[in-house]
């Protein structure tokens, strides 16, 4: 049995969640600043 | 603690601090990667299958870590009142369970080729699978709160009373017979070779820099929507 699929398996998802993470972060924080500079100049 | 009281002296630290953690963390973390999956030998025993332990440590510290985090925090808001604890508690939960997740991800990718199995339910599998359901309990009922206008204190009793299974998890290859193995890397030392350990402290260091801008990013993402709020509320006066 190959070994590479199971790590090949495991570091994608590890990749794929941790990018998800960030990147939801960062598009929130983003999206809020945002909204918050909009109305801070109404 | 208190100088950071005060959200626009906070964001003077967090905006630069956001961005160094990113660069700083994709920087470790890929080099990390790179070196876990090409540099090192194979495993005598376990053959190519140890790489996924460059992943799967800092995941399941950072699963820990994260809700070290939110009793710190709801420590900090139920004595001291802090006015961020709330915040930082509810920006630790989505990273930390994250991370729980990809301990619990990896950590059976790399069981069925090591034990046979995808799962057991053993003391480490299971505390750790438990702390992933703590996880999002604490993210619904801190969510809850937050929507009610609450300050947060039921979440921070959960954040408190969840904190117990820290030390569960920690001790839970030595106090039950586990198909996880028991503690290679302590704090005096590691009973992993060099050849195979040295591109962990990377992957560590990553992991932890990635960890920490996400929760900086979360909690800046409260703080506006916040000020937000408080515009519109004044505005429909």
């Amino acid at each position: 049995m190959s070994q590479w699929p199971f790590v090949i398996a495991a570091y994608s998802a590890a990749i794929l969640l941790t990018v998800g993470l960030v990147a939801w972060a960062y598009m929130s924080m983003r999206r809020a600043e945002a909204a918050a500079d909009e109305i801070g100049r109404k | 603690m208190h100088a950071f009281a005060n959200p626009t002296r906070f964001l003077r630290i967090a905006k630069p601090a956001t961005s160094w953690l990113l660069l700083v963390g994709l920087a470790f973390a890929v080099a990390g990667t790179i070196a876990g999956l090409t540099l090192t030998p194979p495993d005598y025993l376990q053959g190519e299958t140890v790489r996924i332990l460059y992943i799967h440590v800092p995941s399941a510290w950072l699963g820990m870590a994260g809700w070290l985090g939110i009793a710190a925090a709801s420590i900090s808001q139920l004595v001291w009142r802090h006015p961020l604890a709330a915040v930082a508690g509810r920006a630790s939960a989505p990273a930390g369970a994250t991370f729980a997740a990809i301990c619990l991800i990896t950590g059976s990718i790399w069981g069925r080729p090591t034990w046979g199995t995808w799962w057991e339910w053993d003391g480490r599998l299971t505390s750790m699978l438990v702390l992933f359901f703590l996880y999002l309990g604490y993210i619904a009922l801190s969510s809850a709160e937050r929507e009610r206008g609450g300050e947060g204190r039921i979440a921070a009793i959960y954040g408190l009373v969840g904190a117990i299974n820290l030390p569960i998890i920690h001790y839970s290859v030595l106090w039950w017979r586990t198909l996880h193995q028991g503690e290679s890397i302590g704090l005096t030392g590691s009973s992993i070779d060099n050849s195979l350990l040295w591109p962990l402290p990377l992957t560590m260091i990553g992991f932890t820099c990635l960890f920490g801008a996400a929760v900086l990013m979360r909690i800046r993402a409260e703080l506006a929507e916040t000020k937000v709020e408080a515009r519109m509320r004044r505005m429909s006066r």
